[in-house]
């Protein structure tokens, strides 16, 4: 059920359509400090996937703690790249910081994306399977995920590609 | 024998006699009962009670208080309304402790433990509280603000007894003072410490120290600066403890400091209840499955960090778990799991995780049923979701008719069921119709008037009720009011109910701790009638646009709409600290 078909029938007579827009308050008020002052919003908030509604003032409704929390956790120790998978609508963010490796990092995405990438090789890349990861490097240029070493790969990856698997074949290629 | 043998026949016992049996009602409701039932009962109890509970600090004041209570030991204060929590009550609202503390000490309060809830608590107050009360043990702040690592530092430094010092999601300010630093070597009485939301570092050789001195420490939780390392020391020397938090739990699992972890993990044969993992590495995980057996309460809210599928083995191995709290990461698959392992749950939360985006990590209606079946002594639940649907509500309502506490907060305020497109009422009506002992219950989705009818008609044992974006008239509010006999707290948001509703029934809101109205449709004009009606009553108005700028004339028109409202009975009439945009009908 995709999440975002929000089929809204009112009751005759009612405004319920009106009652989102009168009541929500613009977007900035959903960081806005305690003390009233909106908080600049971090180029990330936007980076994040598309935010269709306006966000609302105290919606959901979860402690000013907790959401603080969450959010420095987030700033604080992230590497947080994007990742585009070829055909879905719209992108993910993960923090690779979190990664022991790149088998921890694969079944994540496998998790996270519902397929299977398969083993890699460094002759053959991810051959035989649907789907092959991608990375965008520092230099712009798109390489295939597993080639270098992990520190180095955590180092220089600035977003993320699941690419199917036809596609890929020009990058498995051994040089 | 009616009442009044009765009293004569309890009249001939000795005060004392009195007193011993009200000792035995540990309950502040009984005690307020018995204190009702004649003159020398009153004083009986009221010179016996050591514990007072004060569900809204501005109903009574500190005098009131002390006279009546001269014994007082033990005091719980509330301060701001529970909305306060998700940004709607502006900062300077009100809610200090102390003119409290500072009454008490003044009179000569034997005060030992003091227990705060979204309160303001300043430095001057902590140390206030240190100085003035020698046998104080015991410090539990709850969602307060307003306090720096120096206050505590006082409290450490100047209570030579104390027992717990218990610091649960409170906004403080951390200067990086050496707070921990100042319990001198003299203090070996801690029984539990939690600094978890404290943000900065604390000096690692003063705590595993102040562990080693501390035979009785049972409930200990880091803050998420102590490494793995570090709680791999605290372990070894207490090896005792019941209640752990981890600080960060974060390491290279193939490391001998991790291998001397899982070890001490593994002689920590009481831990009963664990949290923190405010960062964290998934493959630590496995160091916590040897005490995982014998868990009742796991809290795993603050760690966004782990994935559904190590969180789904992690649980595999808790079968005692009494209390739950997760985020939806958990997943509709992970919550079966939890409903096939599960089986002593009573308590269960689900907190979102996306909370900026609009990712679809969420879980759905079909984690809540799965719950429903297997957890069949489930009574307590707070489930943020994608969706829900009226089919699923009731099933669950049929599955779980002992729901004491019954939250759902569905993501977009208004979505209506998801396969239906028809509004939640009929769900919602099919829990309160079958639990009936529901004391707590929040509302959401698309709602009309006709859930509040079954609330109104049902909810017999409700005491709190929050609603937010729903309804369509009046009508709503007042099935509620007319209905719900032990309502003591209403809060409502955005949703349109007017004065029509808010004047129906002036008298029900003395029996009631408090009202809180935003965004609807009552209009000053109504609120003043209100407060002109009711001398019990202390009606605000919070104006926080209006502030600054003088009394525009369009503020003061009586059909204006009131931004935000907020009712409480009070004995005390009009509080003296309310600030500028906090009007007092």
């Amino acid at each position: 059920m995709p999440a975002d078909l929000n089929l809204r029938l009112g009751l005759p007579g009612s405004d319920q359509s009106d009652k989102s827009n009168k009541r929500s308050s613009p977007e900035t008020a959903e960081d806005t400090a305690s003390n009233g002052v909106p908080a600049a919003k971090s180029a990330d908030d936007h980076e994040t996937a598309p935010a269709p509604k306006a966000q609302i003032v105290g919606w959901p409704p979860v402690k000013s703690y907790r959401k603080s929390t969450a959010k420095k956790a987030e700033t604080e120790s992230g590497m947080y790249v994007k990742v585009s998978m070829d055909g879905a609508p719209y992108l993910r963010k993960i923090d690779i910081k979190l990664y022991n490796g790149y088998s921890h990092l694969l079944t994540a995405l496998e998790d996270m994306f519902k397929l299977s990438i398969g083993e890699y090789s460094e002759r053959e890349g991810y051959k035989g399977s649907e789907y092959a990861p991608a990375y965008e490097d520092k230099d712009g240029d798109l390489m295939l995920v597993g080639d270098v070493p992990w520190e180095m790969f955590m180092s220089s990856c600035k977003r993320l590609r699941i690419m199917r698997g036809a596609d890929a074949r020009g990058l498995g290629c051994a040089q | 024998m009616c009442l009044f043998q009765f009293q004569s026949v309890m009249n001939y016992f000795p005060e004392e006699v009195l007193e011993h049996v009200f000792d035995f009602l540990t309950s502040h409701r009984d005690r307020n009962t018995v204190s009702l039932v004649c003159k020398s009962w009153y004083s009986v109890e009221r010179f016996s009670r050591e514990k007072v509970f004060i569900g809204n600090c501005y109903a009574v004041n500190p005098e009131r208080l002390i006279a009546r209570f001269p014994r007082l030991r033990s005091l719980t204060l509330k301060g701001k309304p529970h909305f306060a929590d998700f940004n709607l009550v502006p900062d300077g609202w009100g809610g200090h402790v102390y003119p409290w503390i500072e009454a008490m000490a003044k009179s000569g309060i034997n005060l030992e433990e003091l227990k705060l809830k979204r309160m303001v608590v300043s430095d001057e107050s902590l140390e206030l509280l240190a100085k003035s009360f020698p046998n104080f043990k015991s410090l539990v702040l709850v969602s307060c603000e307003g306090f720096t690592t120096v206050g505590l530092a006082a409290i450490a430094s100047n209570c030579r007894f104390l027992r717990e010092l218990d610091l649960q999601e409170n906004e403080v300010d951390d200067l990086k003072g050496k707070w921990l630093s100042c319990f001198p070597e003299s203090c070996t009485s801690l029984v539990s410490l939690n600094f978890a939301c404290l943000k900065g570092e604390v000096n690692v050789v003063a705590l595993e120290r102040l562990v080693a001195r501390c035979p009785n420490l049972r409930s200990l939780r880091l803050n998420h600066t102590v490494p793995l390392e570090v709680l791999q020391k605290i372990l070894v020397r207490a090896p005792q403890l019941s209640d752990l938090g981890t600080g960060s739990f974060t390491h290279d699992p193939d490391s001998e400091t991790f291998i001397k972890l899982k070890n001490a993990m593994k002689n920590c044969h009481s831990i009963r209840s664990l949290s923190g993992f405010l960062d964290v590495n998934g493959r630590c995980l496995p160091a916590i499955y040897p005490i995982c057996i014998s868990l009742t309460s796991l809290n795993l809210s603050y760690a966004p960090g782990i994935f559904s599928n190590e969180l789904i083995k992690l649980i595999c191995h808790c079968k005692k778990i009494e209390r739950l709290w997760i985020l939806d990461t958990i997943g509709d698959k992970g919550l079966g799991v939890v409903a096939n392992t599960c089986k002593e749950l009573q308590e269960l939360r689900v907190f979102p995780s996306d909370l900026y985006g609009v990712g679809n990590t969420a879980v759905t209606e079909e984690g809540l049923v799965a719950i429903s079946a297997g957890c069949p002594k489930l009574n307590s639940i707070l489930y943020f979701c994608q969706q829900m649907t009226n089919a699923a509500l009731i099933t669950v309502a049929k599955n779980c008719p002992n729901f004491i506490r019954f939250r759902l907060c569905t993501l977009d305020p208004i979505v209506p069921d998801a396969v239906t497109n028809q509004p939640l009422d009929e769900g919602f009506g099919a829990i309160v119709q079958s639990c009936k002992r529901l004391t707590r219950l929040s509302v959401s989705g698309l709602l009309t008037d006709q859930v509040f009818l079954y609330i109104g008609m049902y909810a017999e044992q409700l005491e709190m009720l929050s609603i937010a974006f729903a309804g369509d008239s009046d009508k709503g509010m007042l099935y509620v009011l007319n209905g719900c006999k032990k309502l003591k707290k209403l809060e409502i948001r955005d949703s349109p109910f007017g004065n029509m509703a808010l004047l129906s029934d002036m008298g029900k809101y003395e029996t009631m701790r408090s009202l809180w109205m935003s965004s609807c449709e009552v209009t000053l004009g109504g609120c003043k009638t209100l407060a002109e009606k009711m001398p019990w009553l202390n009606v605000e108005i919070i104006n926080e646009h209006e502030a600054g700028e003088g009394e525009g004339e369009a503020s003061c028109d009586d059909r204006h709409r009131v931004e935000k409202m907020y009712l409480y009975r009070t004995l005390v009439g009009p509080r003296k600290d309310a600030p500028d945009f906090v009007w007092t009908l």
